[in-house]
């Protein structure tokens, strides 16, 4: 990692408000795992770790994987002095992720994932589709550069 | 966290993966696969059992090593997915492309 990560968590005593977790990430990708890691450590900080915690938390993970490899590559074309904004909240009910860059972003419609056994073989553009299938749901701002995805807590 | 690598009496290199196959150790493998390949290594088992997630990008490593192991004449499975691990391969179609086992042993047993 080449710079420390700086992390905001607002927590209260009320469970009904969400736990809130903030960074900004370096556009650089060896920092993903460690990054993706503190965030997922501290957003379920409270969490009683059962074995559904255990798969929502890998399931975020993944998620994070994938938004912020995305935002790197695509949206800074890992330029290290632009960062990744990342928010995720938890409440009772649900865990919600932003991760946003400062790239011009792109239309999620126009990703066409490599399905086709000729394309088998290619080595990327699986990332949307992973996340559609891992998040509850999914959205972007209009320009493409913030995608918002969301996890039912079991 | 990362791979551990051994040698089964039949001559597979069982990889194991550690935790995570992502973005930031994917080099990792495809290094250490290359590697083996250069030493005349043919059979290879990557076993994910100690995996907890992987991403596309960890998929993507698969498929190209797969891909050189394929062209070096050598094989290439995979066992110990978990029901969520095994969805991703399902929902990329990747299933198709690779001989997955539910096993160690199974996975041994098919070389």
């Amino acid at each position: 990692m080449t710079q420390p990560i700086r992390l905001v968590v607002r927590r209260t005593s009320d469970v009904s408000l969400p736990v809130e977790v903030s960074t900004r990430i370096p556009s650089v990708l060896d920092a993903v795992h460690e990054s993706v890691e503190i965030l997922a450590r501290h957003a379920f900080a409270g969490l009683t770790p059962t074995p559904e915690c255990e798969r929502l938390r890998n399931k975020l993970k993944t998620l994070l994987c994938e938004s912020l490899a995305n935002a790197i590559v695509y949206g800074h074309h890992e330029d290290p002095t632009k960062f990744v904004g990342v928010r995720i909240e938890v409440d009772t009910t649900m865990v919600r992720v932003h991760v946003t860059d400062t790239g011009d972003g792109f239309d999620p419609a126009a990703i066409r994932p490599p399905l086709d056994p000729a394309d088998l073989d290619r080595e990327t553009g699986r990332g949307l589709l992973m996340i559609h299938k891992l998040a509850d749901s999914v959205s972007f701002n209009p320009q493409g550069n913030s995608i918002c995805m969301t996890l039912r807590r079991p | 966290m990362g791979f551990t690598a051994t040698k089964d009496k039949g001559g597979v290199m069982v990889v194991q993966v550690d935790g995570q196959l992502i973005v930031g150790n994917r080099q990792e493998l495809k290094q250490l696969v290359q590697e083996a390949l250069d030493h005349s290594e043919r059979k290879f088992l990557v076993d994910f059992s100690k995996a907890g997630y992987i991403d596309s990008s960890g998929l993507g490593a698969l498929v190209s090593i797969s891909k050189k192991v394929r062209e070096q004449g050598g094989e290439l499975r995979l066992s110990g997915l978990n029901e969520d691990l095994r969805s991703l391969f399902e929902l990329t179609k990747l299933d198709t492309l690779f001989s997955i086992s539910d096993s160690t042993k199974q996975a041994l047993a098919a070389f």
